[in-house]
Protein backbone atom coordinates (compact mmCIF):
# COMPACT_ATOMS: atom_id res chain seq x y z
CA UNK A 1 0.00 0.00 0.00
CA UNK A 2 1.31 3.21 -1.35
CA UNK A 3 1.05 6.27 1.20
CA UNK A 4 1.45 9.40 -0.21
CA UNK A 5 0.37 13.19 -0.04
CA UNK A 6 -3.02 12.70 -1.59
CA UNK A 7 -3.48 9.25 0.94
CA UNK A 8 -3.02 12.15 3.82
CA UNK A 9 -5.33 14.41 1.93
CA UNK A 10 -7.93 11.82 1.65
CA UNK A 11 -7.79 10.71 5.46
CA UNK A 12 -7.71 14.49 6.72
CA UNK A 13 -10.43 15.08 4.78
CA UNK A 14 -12.31 12.29 6.24
CA UNK A 15 -11.04 13.21 9.90
CA UNK A 16 -11.89 16.82 9.33
CA UNK A 17 -8.35 18.01 9.95
CA UNK A 18 -7.39 21.16 7.91
CA UNK A 19 -3.61 20.02 8.19
CA UNK A 20 -1.06 22.42 7.19
CA UNK A 21 1.62 21.66 4.54
CA UNK A 22 4.01 21.21 6.84
CA UNK A 23 1.98 18.47 8.59
CA UNK A 24 1.17 16.67 5.58
CA UNK A 25 4.82 15.83 4.66
CA UNK A 26 5.59 14.74 8.37
CA UNK A 27 2.52 12.19 8.15
CA UNK A 28 3.29 10.42 5.28
CA UNK A 29 6.63 9.53 6.87
CA UNK A 30 5.06 8.73 10.16
CA UNK A 31 1.53 7.08 8.93
CA UNK A 32 3.60 5.32 6.13
CA UNK A 33 5.85 3.46 8.60
CA UNK A 34 2.52 2.91 10.78
CA UNK A 35 0.82 1.20 7.54
CA UNK A 36 4.13 -0.70 7.36
CA UNK A 37 4.13 -1.89 11.21
CA UNK A 38 0.50 -3.11 10.90
CA UNK A 39 0.82 -4.94 7.56
CA UNK A 40 2.69 -7.91 9.92
CA UNK A 41 -0.33 -8.78 10.77
CA UNK A 42 -0.53 -10.20 6.83
CA UNK A 43 1.60 -13.37 8.07
CA UNK A 44 -0.53 -14.09 10.73
CA UNK A 45 -3.26 -17.46 8.94
CA UNK A 46 -6.71 -16.39 9.90
CA UNK A 47 -9.09 -18.71 7.45
CA UNK A 48 -11.89 -19.82 9.53
CA UNK A 49 -11.55 -17.62 12.48
CA UNK A 50 -14.30 -15.86 14.00
CA UNK A 51 -13.59 -11.81 14.52
CA UNK A 52 -13.62 -10.81 17.83
CA UNK A 53 -15.38 -7.33 18.32
CA UNK A 54 -15.98 -6.90 22.06
CA UNK A 55 -15.08 -8.47 25.09
CA UNK A 56 -17.47 -7.63 27.09
CA UNK A 57 -19.46 -11.27 28.30
CA UNK A 58 -23.05 -10.37 28.60
CA UNK A 59 -25.59 -9.43 26.05
CA UNK A 60 -28.96 -7.60 25.50
CA UNK A 61 -28.49 -5.60 28.39
CA UNK A 62 -31.85 -3.54 28.49
CA UNK A 63 -33.53 -1.07 30.44
CA UNK A 64 -37.03 -0.36 30.67
CA UNK A 65 -37.84 2.95 28.00
CA UNK A 66 -38.59 5.52 30.61
CA UNK A 67 -37.70 9.12 30.62
CA UNK A 68 -35.35 10.07 33.02
CA UNK A 69 -34.30 13.71 34.68
CA UNK A 70 -30.50 13.56 33.34
CA UNK A 71 -27.43 14.47 35.97
CA UNK A 72 -27.21 17.94 33.20
CA UNK A 73 -30.05 19.43 32.14
CA UNK A 74 -30.73 21.45 28.77
CA UNK A 75 -29.94 24.34 30.62
CA UNK A 76 -26.60 23.13 31.80
CA UNK A 77 -25.60 21.85 28.74
CA UNK A 78 -26.44 25.27 26.80
CA UNK A 79 -23.89 27.34 29.19
CA UNK A 80 -21.14 24.81 27.94
CA UNK A 81 -20.91 26.40 24.19
CA UNK A 82 -19.50 29.22 23.10
CA UNK A 83 -22.70 30.96 21.42
CA UNK A 84 -26.73 30.66 22.62
CA UNK A 85 -29.25 32.21 20.91
CA UNK A 86 -33.23 31.34 21.37
CA UNK A 87 -32.11 28.66 23.79
CA UNK A 88 -30.35 26.96 20.78
CA UNK A 89 -26.63 26.84 20.08
CA UNK A 90 -25.70 28.91 17.20
CA UNK A 91 -23.21 28.23 14.87
CA UNK A 92 -21.53 29.98 11.56
CA UNK A 93 -23.60 29.68 8.20
CA UNK A 94 -23.11 26.32 6.62
CA UNK A 95 -21.54 27.93 3.46
CA UNK B 1 -3.45 4.77 53.79
CA UNK B 2 -4.65 7.03 56.66
CA UNK B 3 -8.29 8.16 56.81
CA UNK B 4 -9.69 11.12 59.32
CA UNK B 5 -10.66 10.42 62.73
CA UNK B 6 -10.78 12.30 65.88
CA UNK B 7 -7.06 11.52 66.26
CA UNK B 8 -6.09 12.66 62.42
CA UNK B 9 -8.19 15.77 60.80
CA UNK B 10 -9.04 15.28 56.88
CA UNK B 11 -8.37 19.11 57.50
CA UNK B 12 -4.48 17.77 58.24
CA UNK B 13 -4.46 15.06 55.66
CA UNK B 14 -5.79 17.44 52.46
CA UNK B 15 -3.31 20.51 53.54
CA UNK B 16 -0.26 17.98 53.75
CA UNK B 17 -1.20 16.66 50.25
CA UNK B 18 -1.57 20.32 48.70
CA UNK B 19 1.46 21.44 50.68
CA UNK B 20 3.66 18.43 48.68
CA UNK B 21 1.42 18.84 45.00
CA UNK B 22 2.26 22.88 45.10
CA UNK B 23 6.29 22.16 46.37
CA UNK B 24 7.02 19.96 43.12
CA UNK B 25 4.63 21.32 40.39
CA UNK B 26 7.33 23.21 39.20
CA UNK B 27 9.85 20.29 39.24
CA UNK B 28 7.89 17.25 37.80
CA UNK B 29 4.45 18.82 36.75
CA UNK B 30 2.82 16.33 38.03
CA UNK B 31 -1.00 18.26 37.46
CA UNK B 32 -3.18 20.17 35.11
CA UNK B 33 -5.01 21.71 37.66
CA UNK B 34 -5.03 21.57 41.63
CA UNK B 35 -7.73 22.28 44.10
CA UNK B 36 -7.33 24.48 46.69
CA UNK B 37 -10.61 24.60 47.40
CA UNK B 38 -10.18 20.44 48.34
CA UNK B 39 -9.80 21.91 52.06
CA UNK B 40 -13.41 23.04 52.27
CA UNK B 41 -14.66 19.61 51.84
CA UNK B 42 -12.13 18.11 54.28
CA UNK B 43 -13.34 20.56 56.94
CA UNK B 44 -17.11 19.20 56.10
CA UNK B 45 -15.92 15.48 57.31
CA UNK B 46 -14.04 16.81 60.20
CA UNK B 47 -17.36 18.41 61.09
CA UNK B 48 -19.41 15.02 60.87
CA UNK B 49 -16.35 13.02 62.77
CA UNK B 50 -16.69 15.94 65.33
CA UNK B 51 -20.55 15.53 65.48
CA UNK B 52 -20.12 11.77 65.97
CA UNK B 53 -21.65 11.15 62.21
CA UNK B 54 -20.97 7.90 60.11
CA UNK B 55 -18.06 8.32 57.94
CA UNK B 56 -17.07 6.21 54.75
CA UNK B 57 -14.16 3.88 54.08
CA UNK B 58 -11.78 6.75 52.87
CA UNK B 59 -12.60 9.70 54.91
CA UNK B 60 -10.81 12.51 54.38
CA UNK B 61 -8.13 10.71 52.34
CA UNK B 62 -6.80 13.31 49.43
CA UNK B 63 -6.59 11.44 45.98
CA UNK B 64 -5.71 12.39 42.34
CA UNK B 65 -7.77 12.43 39.90
CA UNK B 66 -6.59 11.56 36.30
CA UNK B 67 -7.65 14.53 33.94
CA UNK B 68 -9.78 12.57 31.59
CA UNK B 69 -12.28 11.87 34.32
CA UNK B 70 -15.55 14.36 34.29
CA UNK B 71 -16.10 15.98 37.41
CA UNK B 72 -17.93 19.39 38.63
CA UNK B 73 -13.93 20.47 40.29
CA UNK B 74 -12.19 22.17 37.77
CA UNK B 75 -11.96 21.61 33.73
CA UNK B 76 -12.02 18.16 32.92
CA UNK B 77 -9.89 18.25 29.96
CA UNK B 78 -7.58 15.24 29.31
CA UNK B 79 -4.80 17.10 29.12
CA UNK B 80 -6.22 18.16 25.30
CA UNK B 81 -6.83 22.06 23.95
CA UNK B 82 -9.93 20.64 22.68
CA UNK B 83 -11.52 20.00 25.98
CA UNK B 84 -10.28 23.18 27.56
CA UNK B 85 -13.25 25.43 29.41
CA UNK B 86 -14.94 22.53 29.94
CA UNK B 87 -16.72 22.65 33.40
CA UNK B 88 -18.57 19.25 32.80
CA UNK B 89 -21.96 19.28 34.78
CA UNK B 90 -21.88 15.65 34.75
CA UNK B 91 -19.64 13.63 37.51
CA UNK B 92 -18.16 10.56 36.54
CA UNK B 93 -19.19 7.07 38.80
CA UNK B 94 -16.34 6.42 40.32
CA UNK B 95 -16.19 9.85 40.98
CA UNK B 96 -19.01 9.46 42.68
CA UNK B 97 -18.33 6.04 44.52
CA UNK B 98 -14.86 7.38 45.58
CA UNK B 99 -16.54 10.47 47.48
CA UNK B 100 -19.63 8.87 48.50
CA UNK B 101 -16.94 7.38 51.06
CA UNK B 102 -14.74 10.47 52.17
CA UNK B 103 -12.35 10.71 49.70
CA UNK B 104 -11.16 13.96 48.63
CA UNK B 105 -9.27 14.80 45.19
CA UNK B 106 -6.73 17.51 45.72
CA UNK B 107 -6.07 17.86 42.03
CA UNK B 108 -6.54 16.61 37.73
CA UNK B 109 -3.03 14.69 36.84
CA UNK B 110 -1.59 15.30 33.44
CA UNK B 111 -1.90 12.59 30.96
CA UNK B 112 -1.19 11.90 27.36
CA UNK B 113 -3.74 14.04 25.52
CA UNK B 114 -6.68 11.92 25.05
CA UNK B 115 -4.91 8.80 26.68
CA UNK B 116 -2.98 8.55 23.45
CA UNK B 117 0.56 7.72 24.16
CA UNK B 118 3.03 5.74 26.43
CA UNK B 119 5.13 9.17 28.29
CA UNK B 120 3.16 11.64 28.76
CA UNK B 121 4.78 14.00 26.51
CA UNK B 122 1.25 14.17 24.34
CA UNK B 123 0.02 16.27 27.16
CA UNK B 124 -1.19 20.10 25.46
CA UNK B 125 0.06 21.12 29.27
CA UNK B 126 3.71 19.64 28.40
CA UNK B 127 5.33 16.32 29.82
CA UNK B 128 5.39 15.01 33.63
CA UNK B 129 8.63 14.38 35.24
CA UNK B 130 9.94 10.97 36.06
CA UNK B 131 9.77 10.64 39.52
CA UNK B 132 13.46 9.27 40.19
CA UNK B 133 14.88 11.44 37.28
CA UNK B 134 13.71 14.60 36.05
CA UNK B 135 15.26 13.87 32.36
CA UNK B 136 13.25 10.71 32.61
CA UNK B 137 9.36 10.17 31.14
CA UNK B 138 6.81 9.51 33.98
CA UNK B 139 5.20 6.52 31.42
CA UNK B 140 1.81 7.20 29.89
CA UNK B 141 -0.69 7.92 29.70
CA UNK B 142 -1.65 8.28 33.23
CA UNK B 143 2.08 9.21 34.27
CA UNK B 144 0.54 12.36 36.26
CA UNK B 145 -1.16 10.00 38.66
CA UNK B 146 1.63 7.53 38.84
CA UNK B 147 4.25 10.24 39.65
CA UNK B 148 1.89 11.94 42.58
CA UNK B 149 1.60 8.53 44.39
CA UNK B 150 5.42 8.00 44.00
CA UNK B 151 6.53 11.33 45.31
CA UNK B 152 3.91 10.57 48.26
CA UNK B 153 1.75 13.76 47.63
CA UNK B 154 -1.45 11.12 47.57
CA UNK B 155 -2.02 7.36 48.97
CA UNK B 156 -3.80 6.73 45.73
CA UNK B 157 -5.02 8.29 42.33
CA UNK B 158 -7.36 7.50 39.60
CA UNK B 159 -6.29 5.94 35.84
CA UNK B 160 -7.39 4.80 33.00
CA UNK B 161 -5.87 1.72 31.08
CA UNK B 162 -6.61 1.01 27.67
CA UNK B 163 -3.19 -0.63 26.25
CA UNK B 164 -0.77 -0.20 29.56
CA UNK B 165 -1.47 3.23 30.46
CA UNK B 166 -1.79 2.43 34.39
CA UNK B 167 0.49 -0.68 34.22
CA UNK B 168 3.43 1.27 32.20
CA UNK B 169 3.48 4.59 34.68
CA UNK B 170 2.97 2.35 37.79
CA UNK B 171 6.31 0.41 36.28
CA UNK B 172 8.19 2.93 35.48
CA UNK B 173 7.64 5.14 39.12
CA UNK B 174 7.93 2.36 41.43
CA UNK B 175 3.76 1.91 42.74
CA UNK B 176 1.35 -0.52 42.29
CA UNK B 177 -1.43 -0.09 39.55
CA UNK B 178 -4.21 -2.28 38.31
CA UNK B 179 -5.96 -2.68 35.30
CA UNK B 180 -8.91 -4.22 36.43
CA UNK B 181 -11.29 -6.93 34.40
CA UNK B 182 -12.95 -5.27 31.52
CA UNK B 183 -16.56 -3.80 32.76
CA UNK B 184 -15.18 -4.30 36.62
CA UNK B 185 -15.28 -0.32 36.99
CA UNK B 186 -18.19 1.97 35.21
CA UNK B 187 -16.77 4.16 32.57
CA UNK B 188 -19.41 6.73 32.82
CA UNK B 189 -18.16 9.74 32.28
CA UNK B 190 -14.53 9.18 31.36
CA UNK B 191 -13.21 10.38 28.35
CA UNK B 192 -13.83 7.56 25.73
CA UNK B 193 -10.68 6.32 24.06
CA UNK B 194 -11.62 2.82 22.67
CA UNK B 195 -14.41 1.10 23.82
CA UNK B 196 -13.87 -2.12 23.87
CA UNK B 197 -10.30 -1.94 25.63
CA UNK B 198 -10.73 1.04 27.96
CA UNK B 199 -10.55 0.53 31.86
CA UNK B 200 -10.86 2.22 34.99
CA UNK B 201 -7.90 1.46 37.30
CA UNK B 202 -5.72 2.73 40.90
CA UNK B 203 -2.66 3.32 41.10
CA UNK B 204 -1.62 2.98 44.97
CA UNK B 205 1.54 2.23 47.49
CA UNK B 206 0.07 -0.34 48.64
CA UNK B 207 -1.51 -3.27 47.38
CA UNK B 208 -4.09 -3.45 50.33
CA UNK B 209 -5.49 -0.04 49.10
CA UNK B 210 -5.86 -1.00 45.83
CA UNK B 211 -8.14 -4.20 46.97
CA UNK B 212 -10.41 -1.44 49.04
CA UNK B 213 -10.58 0.81 45.84
CA UNK B 214 -11.69 -1.99 43.72
CA UNK B 215 -13.92 -3.00 46.49
CA UNK B 216 -15.50 0.44 46.36
CA UNK B 217 -15.44 0.90 43.27
CA UNK B 218 -16.60 -2.11 40.85
CA UNK B 219 -20.08 -2.94 40.12
CA UNK B 220 -22.96 -2.24 37.62
CA UNK B 221 -24.16 1.25 36.57
CA UNK B 222 -27.05 1.85 34.54
CA UNK B 223 -25.22 4.54 33.15
CA UNK B 224 -22.50 2.06 31.62
CA UNK B 225 -23.80 -1.19 30.24
CA UNK B 226 -20.62 -2.80 29.60
CA UNK B 227 -20.29 -3.10 33.37
CA UNK B 228 -20.17 -6.58 34.91
CA UNK B 229 -22.52 -7.25 37.94
CA UNK B 230 -20.34 -6.97 41.02
CA UNK B 231 -17.90 -10.00 41.44
CA UNK B 232 -15.19 -8.39 42.71
CA UNK B 233 -16.26 -7.98 46.64
CA UNK B 234 -17.68 -11.63 47.01
CA UNK B 235 -14.83 -13.26 45.03
CA UNK B 236 -12.72 -15.70 46.93
CA UNK B 237 -9.10 -15.71 46.58
CA UNK B 238 -6.82 -17.91 45.72
CA UNK B 239 -4.72 -19.34 48.27
CA UNK B 240 -1.66 -21.81 48.01
CA UNK B 241 0.63 -22.86 46.13
CA UNK B 242 0.30 -21.28 42.36
CA UNK B 243 1.47 -22.13 38.52
CA UNK B 244 3.09 -19.06 37.36
CA UNK B 245 3.42 -18.77 34.03
CA UNK B 246 6.12 -17.15 32.19
CA UNK B 247 6.23 -16.13 28.03
CA UNK B 248 9.10 -17.24 26.09
CA UNK B 249 9.27 -14.89 23.89
CA UNK B 250 9.23 -12.06 26.28
CA UNK B 251 12.70 -13.44 27.30
CA UNK B 252 14.59 -12.12 24.45
CA UNK B 253 16.97 -9.68 23.20
CA UNK B 254 14.43 -6.91 22.57
CA UNK B 255 14.02 -6.82 26.34
CA UNK B 256 16.50 -4.36 28.46
CA UNK B 257 18.89 -6.71 30.43
CA UNK B 258 17.82 -5.23 33.68
CA UNK B 259 14.44 -6.29 33.65
CA UNK B 260 15.14 -9.24 32.28
CA UNK B 261 17.30 -10.09 35.59
CA UNK B 262 14.56 -8.73 37.86
CA UNK B 263 12.41 -11.07 36.59
CA UNK B 264 14.69 -14.11 36.36
CA UNK B 265 15.44 -13.28 40.04
CA UNK B 266 11.99 -12.63 40.79
CA UNK B 267 11.21 -16.51 39.20
CA UNK B 268 13.75 -18.16 41.54
CA UNK B 269 12.48 -16.65 44.52
CA UNK B 270 8.75 -17.71 44.10
CA UNK B 271 10.54 -21.43 42.81
CA UNK B 272 11.86 -21.42 45.51
CA UNK B 273 8.61 -20.89 48.02
CA UNK B 274 7.16 -23.68 46.53
CA UNK B 275 5.40 -22.46 43.33
CA UNK B 276 5.54 -23.81 40.37
CA UNK B 277 6.78 -21.86 36.78
CA UNK B 278 5.36 -23.19 33.45
CA UNK B 279 7.07 -21.93 30.36
CA UNK B 280 3.87 -20.76 27.68
CA UNK B 281 4.43 -20.41 24.05
CA UNK B 282 2.46 -17.95 22.68
CA UNK B 283 2.96 -17.25 19.12
CA UNK B 284 0.28 -14.95 18.29
CA UNK B 285 1.47 -12.50 21.24
CA UNK B 286 3.92 -11.23 18.60
CA UNK B 287 0.96 -9.63 16.47
CA UNK B 288 -1.01 -7.99 19.44
CA UNK B 289 0.48 -4.70 19.11
CA UNK B 290 0.01 -4.46 15.22
CA UNK B 291 -3.78 -5.77 16.22
CA UNK B 292 -3.89 -3.28 19.29
CA UNK B 293 -2.75 -0.41 16.71
CA UNK B 294 -5.66 -1.58 14.12
CA UNK B 295 -8.42 -1.84 16.07
CA UNK B 296 -7.58 0.84 18.83
CA UNK B 297 -7.39 3.66 16.13
CA UNK B 298 -10.27 2.10 14.37
CA UNK B 299 -12.45 3.13 17.74
CA UNK B 300 -10.54 6.39 18.35
CA UNK B 301 -11.57 7.44 15.12
CA UNK B 302 -14.91 7.06 16.27
CA UNK B 303 -15.36 8.48 19.74
CA UNK B 304 -13.13 11.17 18.52
CA UNK B 305 -15.59 12.31 16.29
CA UNK B 306 -18.11 14.08 18.66
CA UNK B 307 -15.34 16.59 19.52
CA UNK B 308 -16.04 19.38 16.52
CA UNK B 309 -16.61 22.60 18.76
CA UNK B 310 -19.85 22.87 18.71
CA UNK B 311 -21.48 22.07 22.12
CA UNK B 312 -18.12 22.77 24.32
CA UNK B 313 -14.63 22.99 24.61
CA UNK B 314 -12.27 24.63 22.53
CA UNK B 315 -13.82 26.40 19.06
CA UNK B 316 -11.07 27.68 16.55
CA UNK B 317 -11.83 31.26 15.68
CA UNK B 318 -10.78 31.01 12.22
CA UNK B 319 -13.38 29.55 10.12
CA UNK B 320 -15.99 31.54 7.67
CA UNK B 321 -18.22 28.63 7.52
CA UNK B 322 -19.31 25.66 9.51
CA UNK B 323 -17.14 23.24 8.04
CA UNK B 324 -14.28 25.55 8.35
CA UNK B 325 -14.97 25.22 12.28
CA UNK B 326 -15.35 21.42 12.82
CA UNK B 327 -11.42 21.41 10.45
CA UNK B 328 -9.64 23.78 12.08
CA UNK B 329 -11.11 23.25 15.37
CA UNK B 330 -9.85 20.22 15.25
CA UNK B 331 -6.66 20.72 13.73
CA UNK B 332 -5.87 23.31 16.06
CA UNK B 333 -7.51 21.04 18.90
CA UNK B 334 -5.75 17.60 18.49
CA UNK B 335 -2.18 16.74 19.77
CA UNK B 336 -0.06 15.01 16.80
CA UNK B 337 -0.31 11.40 18.26
CA UNK B 338 -4.22 12.01 18.48
CA UNK B 339 -4.26 13.46 14.48
CA UNK B 340 -2.34 9.71 13.80
CA UNK B 341 -4.30 7.77 15.57
CA UNK B 342 -7.50 8.86 13.97
CA UNK B 343 -6.26 9.08 10.73
CA UNK B 344 -4.92 5.47 10.91
CA UNK B 345 -8.45 4.83 12.51
CA UNK B 346 -9.81 6.37 9.28
CA UNK B 347 -7.33 4.19 7.17
CA UNK B 348 -7.77 0.77 8.63
CA UNK B 349 -11.96 1.50 8.15
CA UNK B 350 -11.64 2.72 4.28
CA UNK B 351 -13.54 0.90 2.22
CA UNK B 352 -10.70 -1.27 0.04
CA UNK B 353 -8.89 -1.72 3.46
CA UNK B 354 -11.42 -2.93 5.73
CA UNK B 355 -10.48 -6.55 5.52
CA UNK B 356 -7.04 -6.66 4.66
CA UNK B 357 -6.99 -4.60 8.46
CA UNK B 358 -9.85 -4.27 10.49
CA UNK B 359 -11.46 -7.69 9.93
CA UNK B 360 -8.19 -9.09 9.81
CA UNK B 361 -7.42 -7.89 13.16
CA UNK B 362 -10.31 -8.65 14.83
CA UNK B 363 -9.48 -12.35 13.69
CA UNK B 364 -6.16 -12.17 15.35
CA UNK B 365 -7.64 -10.61 18.47
CA UNK B 366 -10.01 -14.09 18.94
CA UNK B 367 -6.60 -16.19 18.37
CA UNK B 368 -4.68 -13.82 21.23
CA UNK B 369 -7.71 -14.61 23.45
CA UNK B 370 -7.51 -18.17 22.45
CA UNK B 371 -3.98 -18.49 23.44
CA UNK B 372 -4.90 -17.10 26.97
CA UNK B 373 -7.44 -19.18 27.30
CA UNK B 374 -5.04 -22.25 26.72
CA UNK B 375 -2.19 -20.63 28.69
CA UNK B 376 -4.92 -20.26 31.83
CA UNK B 377 -5.48 -24.16 31.48
CA UNK B 378 -2.12 -24.60 32.46
CA UNK B 379 -1.39 -21.68 34.74
CA UNK B 380 -3.05 -19.74 37.56
CA UNK B 381 -1.05 -16.33 36.27
CA UNK B 382 1.61 -14.79 34.08
CA UNK B 383 4.59 -12.82 35.24
CA UNK B 384 5.68 -10.88 32.67
CA UNK B 385 7.62 -7.49 32.12
CA UNK B 386 5.04 -4.46 31.83
CA UNK B 387 7.04 -2.47 29.43
CA UNK B 388 10.27 -3.99 27.36
CA UNK B 389 12.48 -0.91 28.69
CA UNK B 390 12.56 1.28 31.95
CA UNK B 391 11.59 4.83 31.85
CA UNK B 392 13.38 6.63 28.59
CA UNK B 393 14.80 10.03 28.27
CA UNK B 394 12.10 12.71 27.54
CA UNK B 395 12.23 13.40 23.84
CA UNK B 396 13.61 10.21 23.02
CA UNK B 397 11.51 8.85 21.16
CA UNK B 398 8.22 11.29 20.74
CA UNK B 399 8.94 12.15 17.23
CA UNK B 400 8.90 8.05 16.54
CA UNK B 401 5.89 6.75 16.92
CA UNK B 402 6.63 3.30 16.42
CA UNK B 403 9.42 2.96 18.85
CA UNK B 404 6.68 4.75 21.20
CA UNK B 405 4.17 1.96 20.54
CA UNK B 406 7.00 -0.83 20.64
CA UNK B 407 7.30 0.29 24.29
CA UNK B 408 3.40 -1.55 24.66
CA UNK B 409 4.22 -4.90 23.39
CA UNK B 410 3.73 -6.42 26.39
CA UNK B 411 0.63 -4.61 27.89
CA UNK B 412 -1.67 -4.69 25.48
CA UNK B 413 -2.75 -7.73 24.50
CA UNK B 414 -4.34 -8.54 27.74
CA UNK B 415 -6.28 -4.91 26.56
CA UNK B 416 -7.50 -6.94 23.47
CA UNK B 417 -8.56 -10.17 25.64
CA UNK B 418 -10.04 -7.82 28.04
CA UNK B 419 -7.58 -9.50 31.27
CA UNK B 420 -6.92 -7.89 34.74
CA UNK B 421 -3.10 -7.01 34.98
CA UNK B 422 -1.33 -5.66 37.62
CA UNK B 423 1.75 -3.77 37.94
CA UNK B 424 3.96 -5.20 41.05
CA UNK B 425 7.14 -3.00 42.00
CA UNK B 426 10.09 -5.24 41.22
CA UNK B 427 12.98 -3.51 42.27
CA UNK B 428 15.50 -0.60 40.30
CA UNK B 429 18.11 0.04 37.69
CA UNK B 430 21.68 0.55 38.60
CA UNK B 431 20.93 4.34 37.96
CA UNK B 432 17.86 4.16 40.50
CA UNK B 433 15.03 4.33 37.92
CA UNK B 434 12.23 1.74 39.52
CA UNK B 435 11.32 -1.60 37.43
CA UNK B 436 7.71 -3.67 37.87
CA UNK B 437 6.60 -6.57 36.87
CA UNK B 438 3.43 -7.34 35.37
CA UNK B 439 0.98 -10.09 37.23
CA UNK B 440 -1.63 -11.00 34.81
CA UNK B 441 -4.77 -13.46 35.66
CA UNK B 442 -7.87 -14.78 33.72
CA UNK B 443 -11.29 -12.60 33.51
CA UNK B 444 -12.60 -11.73 37.15
CA UNK B 445 -9.66 -12.87 39.34
CA UNK B 446 -8.37 -9.17 39.94
CA UNK B 447 -8.33 -9.67 43.58
CA UNK B 448 -6.49 -12.82 43.69
CA UNK B 449 -3.99 -10.86 42.07
CA UNK B 450 -3.90 -7.81 44.07
CA UNK B 451 -3.34 -10.98 47.07
CA UNK B 452 -0.66 -12.44 45.64
CA UNK B 453 1.37 -9.35 45.23
CA UNK B 454 1.81 -9.34 48.34
CA UNK B 455 3.46 -12.57 48.29
CA UNK B 456 5.69 -11.32 45.38
CA UNK B 457 6.74 -8.41 47.71
CA UNK B 458 7.36 -11.19 50.03
CA UNK B 459 10.12 -12.55 47.71
CA UNK B 460 11.78 -10.05 47.11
Amino acid sequence: MEVNQDTIQHLAKLSNFALADSEVARLVTDIKEIVNYISQLDELKTEGIEPTYQVFEMENVWRPDEIKAQEADRDALLTLTKEVENYQIKVPKVL
Amino acid sequence: MKTASKEISAVSLVQEALDKAHQYQDEYFVFDWIDDAAIEKARLIDEKIARGEQVGRLAGVPYALKDNFLSKDGESRASALILEGLKSPVTATAVKKLEAEGAIMIGRTNMDAFAHGSSTENSYYGPTKNSKDLQRVAGGSSGGSAVAVALGIVPFATGTDTGGSIRQPASFNGVYGIKPTYGAISRYGVVAMASSTDCVGFFAGESEDLDLLMDICAGQDVNDLTTLPDFYSASKVKEGKKRIGIIKDFDSDVVDAEIRATLRTKIELLQSKGHEIVELEMPALKYALAVYYIIVPAEITSNLSRHDGIRYGYRSDKSRNLNDLYEHTRDEGFMPENKRRIMIGNFVLSSGFYDAYYLKAAKARTLIIQEYEQAFSKCDYILTPVSPNPAFKIGEKVNDPIAMYLEDVMSVPLNLAGLPGLTVPAGKTKTGIDLGLQLVGPRRSDKSLINFAKELKEVA
